[in-house]
């Protein structure tokens, strides 16, 4: 790999050398640098950038839905102020809604990724949980049924 | 020549204006240091740059009018002035929507009558979802939404349908039916600002679909042929008519 560096020098080194070689012949201006004058002006030849106007597509009393979604997208980019506080309002869930459906959606999704193993587990704690008042007699058998059992000579 | 003198911009706003004019602007938007001290001391100078619309044109110290109308001025966003005249004719505008009529097909590019004094050209690829294979569906005489990307004196303008992210959003073929009639361009920008009462008026009639062009060109569709013609004849007649009168004929119309 010190190859590779020394190649990288050589051609930094043959470059220098070539700028210098350019520099020397290079005709350059004496006069110095004017200013550029930074305009403040900016010339512009659109009304569409003066006046604000609304876009051009409209549709009125759901004759066209698809337009009539489009105006209001188009028509709040002007007006971005407005959306932080209407995102709140459009949500078509509310947020209690959301809580609840979360709950119950985590659990059965999760099960979906479980492997076999883990999914007998799942089973039987949710059994034990039903079971916790009616007695205990059912557990140790189930866990006795998959632990080893080293054969008797 | 006698050299003009020229007047402050602020005091022309609202008036008319002729081309030739000369208007100064206020010392924050000179060029020399001198105007840069001017505008860190003054509390008051607007940040930001001056807009030169449409009539204007910058000149030495101030700005020169070259079309006659009536001065205009925004002060939001660093300040904006611009000459409100009437027009028939339009000239293309880069990123200016404008409804547009197929004339012809020419290979990979579609040539479209605008308006202006050339065609404008729109390529097949230019519409959301099209490529090579998947060509859109665009016969002569089809009506077209789009807005313009190349559009200045020397060369010919070009229109796509899709905007800077590659979105359609509302541009390309305008379906079937419907109504299409030119009016002036100082209509289309009174229908066009922000709340427009007589669209607002007019929504209230029936349900119909309206789309404006900048050049001119309106074109509208309804349930029944009667009422779309209804609409066309309210909106080229509201050019001459005063708020009361249109509310009269809307007043009757919705009798009806």
């Amino acid at each position: 790999f010190m190859q590779r560096g020394l190649d990288s020098q050589t051609k930094k080194q043959l470059e220098e050398e070539e700028k210098k070689i350019i520099n020397e012949e290079h005709w350059y201006l004496d006069v110095p640098d004017l200013k550029e004058k930074e305009s403040c002006i900016i010339e512009e030849r659109s009304f569409l950038r003066c006046e604000d106007l609304v876009y051009g597509r409209m549709s009125f009393k759901g004759f066209n839905p698809e337009i009539e979604k489009l105006m209001i997208q188009m028509n709040s980019k002007c007006k971005e102020e407005e959306i932080e506080e209407d995102d709140k309002m459009e949500a078509d869930v509310s947020d209690e809604e959301m809580a609840r459906r979360y709950e119950t959606l985590v659990g059965t999704i999760g099960k979906k990724f479980l492997r076999k193993r883990d999914q007998r587990v799942l089973k039987d704690d949710e059994e034990e949980d039903d079971e916790v008042a009616e007695g205990n007699n059912t557990r140790p058998s189930k866990r006795a049924k998959k632990m080893f059992l080293k054969p008797q000579d | 020549m006698a050299a003009e003198r020229g007047t402050p911009a602020e005091a022309l706003v609202g008036q008319v204006v002729l081309p030739g004019d000369l208007l100064l602007l206020p010392a924050h938007y000179d060029e020399d240091a001198e105007g840069e001290r001017l505008r860190l001391s003054g509390g008051a100078a607007p940040q930001g740059r001056l807009l030169c619309g449409p009539g204007l044109r910058r000149s030495g110290a101030g700005l020169l009018v070259t079309t006659c109308g009536l001065l205009r001025h925004r002060p939001g966003g660093g300040g904006a002035y611009w000459v409100d005249s009437q027009q028939k004719r339009y000239v293309p505008v880069k990123g200016d929507h404008v409804i547009g009529i197929v004339t012809a097909k020419a290979g990979d590019v579609f040539r479209l009558d605008v308006g202006g004094s050339e065609p404008a050209s729109l390529s097949y690829l230019a519409f959301e979802g099209a490529t090579k294979r998947n060509r859109p569906n665009v016969q002569v005489g089809d009506l077209i939404y789009g807005q313009f990307v190349v559009a200045n004196k020397d060369m010919e303008p070009e229109m796509v349908c899709i905007d800077s992210s590659g979105k359609s959003s509302g541009m390309g073929i305008i379906g079937q039916d419907g109504f299409l009639f030119k009016v002036s361009l100082g209509l289309i920008r009174k229908l066009l600002a922000p709340k427009c009462e007589i669209i607002q008026e007019l929504s209230q009639l029936y349900p119909f679909e309206l789309v404006i062009g900048m050049n001119g060109r309106i074109w509208v569709k309804a349930k029944t042929v009667q009422q779309t013609l209804i609409i066309v004849n309210i909106l080229e007649a509201c050019e001459y008519m005063t708020a009361e009168q249109r509310k009269q004929a809307l007043a009757k119309l919705s009798g009806n």
